[in-house]
């Protein structure tokens, strides 16, 4: 991982020292610039530079949200285990730097709709930990109000669309997104988030097809976390250079482990996708956790190979090392950062498991648009007939 | 809460087996022996027959390989080979309209869709490509030997894409038929038939079953016919139709309302296209009260057509309105699962409220 010195040698300034780092996250803009630990690999367009820019801030933000996404996994897995969350629970730890780097490159404007493995691109997109353990739990105070669950999480001021189950159904909807984006000048695009195994359905090909002939400013991004769901990308794929799958369409390959080179390959993507049409991202990333909570994730990958990338490429790790390593925070400060963010979770879980139940009339809510008049009868015509709201 | 107790009730005996007891091993049955079985093993046991039978016989689908999701083909990959036997990538759409052609070529495709939630990307293949091809090709082609298997129905905590019931779509397709058993023994015939018929066949397995149920099964090759209704329960004061596993939900309202002097006649239809008219009428004329019950919603249910069909033929004999007990008119909720769920006290009720009009 090659580090860059160039910020202490160019700026005359003091590094701020730890007694002025309190304990909230410094409000240093201070630019830091870093290389990304691999070169991009390009497909039809020119790759963009490896020298990220950054700032203190930026860089310890992403600490402390990669932290608090991994911890609410992980602790998402013990509501699990617990029965306090039922139905699937597909989570995201291992891929945070996607989520992560994505949102440092754009605005609330630009469209993000994904799969089901949703939980951290919602905290991402601003949402918060209550709303995420409410949902997860079926409770009414969650996003989508306890109805939609783990895989169905959306937020609409910020522009994320979902939150979806059926695998690759999610990205001709994303180019329909691009395509009103487009119509309405915003400026702004949107990326269709999908994985491996989805790369295979012949819908995402339809949707490329048509953002390609109308330009529309649409970006796939591949999470390429190398198993859908069992089943090892090169028994599913004859090709699993998922960026060249566009053929005609431009494509970028990312190191998806490397915060900032998804940040940079966002931020390239966007400005490509505004002027160009469509891209493709593959983001190289990985899931510790099996595809759901149903699957343990050892029967098709060896311990060893999770334990290997948790040790060489864990995002995490990657980003605590770089904040040491500029001097940005001690490692008892980290540390007590870990603990703040544990308190945070705990918090919000203990106050999501206090929230009730949606009402039972709420079954019956949000069918059609409301007041439609529309009849819904129950199980026996004279016993059950609701009027659906 | 009802719910509760119709979960735990499906533990239970099944209906129409022998006198609910089970034995553990092996034992003889007179010619046959039999075996406790759940449903995924006597479907896994079906397909072995299958595969082994006929040496044009494949499986294949997402997973397949390891033994599935819900492991109906463990050990076909290792006995009858990859070649045989094997994963495709993620497109259902794919899969059927491969398996169709391997159809066409005279073999015999057994296609399984991971969930029945999924089977949509495949409709346009089964409906416009799979039913019409035999007719619009003058009987020069067919894909008779086509069969998709997938799971369907609730499962207690599958939420909106993990437990629909999709059988009305299929229903409306003349040139497929539509099959769903019951239980383990069920199961094995009926698959082994689907998968020897010379029509294609979309085959739903309840899912909620896999485990739960637990039956006898003969070891041997044996086919249960296809389109024709079991009458489970014998009954004179009202006929009960259902399929899969609300039967077992079906079966328990049926012995709550004996408790209360109503004699309830309780069918399987098995098949339900093309399904069993004449065993399903004869028993409305019997009783003159007829209730439908099914998972899926209630508006445009496969309990329509059969309310209607009977409505036409019987309407002289009936006593009382057709009565279906559904799923509600909204999409399969995730924590408001219990409330949707046609439970054993819904249909109670309509059983008194019918045999009381």
């Amino acid at each position: 991982m090659a580090l860059s010195r160039l910020s202490s040698r160019s700026k005359g300034i003091s590094r701020p020292l730890s007694a002025a780092f309190s304990r909230s996250i410094s409000t240093d803009t201070t630019p830091i610039t870093i290389e990304t630990s691999l070169p991009f690999t390009a497909h039809l367009c020119d790759p963009p530079s490896r020298s990220v820019e950054s700032s203190t801030q930026e860089l310890l933000s992403f600490f402390r949200t990669m932290a608090l996404m991994r911890r609410m996994e992980i602790a998402a897995d013990s509501l699990y285990k617990a029965k306090l969350i039922r139905g699937f629970c597909h989570l995201y730890d291992g891929q945070e730097a996607v989520a992560i780097g994505m949102e440092a490159a754009i605005t609330k404007k630009d469209a993000i709709i994904t799969a089901y493995r949703d939980h951290c691109i919602f905290l991402g997109r601003g949402g918060s930990l209550y709303e995420v353990f409410a949902e997860l739990m079926g409770r009414q105070d969650g996003c989508s109000k306890g109805k939609g669950g783990s895989m169905h999480f959306y937020k609409k001021d910020s522009s994320f669309y979902g939150g979806h189950g059926i695998v690759g159904a999610q990205v001709p909807l994303g180019c329909g997104i691009a395509f009103a984006q487009k119509y309405s000048k915003e400026e702004a695009v949107t990326f269709a988030m999908y994985g491996d195994g989805a790369a295979n359905q012949g819908q995402l090909f339809e949707a490329l097809n048509i953002s390609a002939l109308w330009d529309l400013p649409s970006i796939l991004v591949c999470e390429n976390n190398h198993y859908g769901m069992g089943t090892a990308e090169w028994r599913a794929a004859k090709s699993p250079s998922y960026y060249k799958r566009g053929d005609y369409v431009p494509g970028l390959k990312v190191d998806g482990m490397d915060a900032f080179a998804v940040k940079q390959a966002c931020k390239f993507a966007k400005e490509h996708a505004l002027k160009n049409g469509p891209i493709i991202l593959e983001m190289d990333t990985y899931r510790y956790h099996g595809h759901s909570m149903s699957d343990p994730g050892s029967t098709y990958r060896t311990r060893d190979e999770i334990s290997g990338v948790r040790q060489e490429r864990d995002p995490i790790e990657r980003i605590k090392k770089l904040v040491l390593s500029h001097d940005l925070a001690t490692e008892k400060e980290l540390k007590d950062m870990e603990k703040e963010i544990r308190k945070e979770v705990d918090d919000a879980i203990a106050k999501a498991k206090d929230c009730p139940m949606p009402e039972p009339s709420e079954l019956f809510t949000n069918v059609y648009v409301k007041g439609f008049g529309t009849e819904s009868f129950g199980a026996d015509r004279k016993e059950v007939k609701a009027a659906l709201p | 809460m009802a719910s509760l107790l119709s979960r735990f009730c499906r533990k239970l005996a099944l209906p129409g087996s022998a006198h609910g007891s089970r034995m553990t091993s092996s034992t003889a049955c007179g010619s046959e022996t039999v075996k406790s079985l759940n449903l995924y093993s006597a479907i896994n046991q079906a397909l072995h027959i299958a595969l082994e039978t006929d040496p044009r016989s494949y499986v294949f689908g997402e997973d397949v390989g390891f033994g599935g999701v819900f492991r109906c083909t463990t050990g076909l990959a290792e006995r009858f080979g990859k070649n045989r036997v094997f994963n495709t990538p993620l497109c259902e759409q794919g899969i059927v309209g491969f398996g169709i052609g391997l159809a066409a070529m005279g073999n015999r495709a057994v296609v399984e869709i991971q969930f029945a939630d999924y089977i949509y990307p495949a409709f346009d293949q089964i409906v416009n490509e799979a039913a019409k091809f035999r007719y619009r090709s003058g009987n020069q082609f067919n894909c008779g030997g086509l069969t998709i298997r997938a799971p369907y129905g609730a499962v207690g905590h599958g939420g909106h894409y993990h437990s629909q019931s999709p059988e009305a779509f299929f229903c409306h397709v003349p040139g497929i038929k539509v099959v769903i058993p019951r239980s383990p023994r069920e199961a094995k015939g009926l698959l082994l038939s689907s998968i020897r018929d010379p029509n294609p066949v979309v085959f739903f397995e309840p899912k909620w079953l896999y485990r739960q149920a637990v039956e006898e099964v003969p070891e041997h090759d044996y086919m249960i016919p296809l389109s024709q209704a079991e009458i489970i329960r014998e009954g004179s004061d009202i006929t009960l139709v259902g399929w899969g596993a609300q039967l077992t939900v079906m079966e328990q309202a049926c012995l709550d309302a004996e408790k209360e002097g109503i004699s309830c006649e309780l069918i399987d239809l098995k098949t339900l296209l093309p399904w069993d008219k004449e065993t399903v009428e004869a028993s409305v004329k019997k009783t003159g009260r007829l209730l439908i019950s099914h998972e899926a919603p209630i508006t445009g249910g496969f309990g329509a057509e059969i309310s209607a069909t009977i409505l036409e033929r019987c309407f002289l004999k009936l006593e009382a309105p057709v009565s279906r007990v559904c799923g509600l008119d909204t999409p399969f909720p995730l924590v408001f699962e219990p409330f949707y769920m046609p439970t054993k006290n819904k249909i109670l009720d309509a059983i008194k409220s019918t045999v009381n009009y």
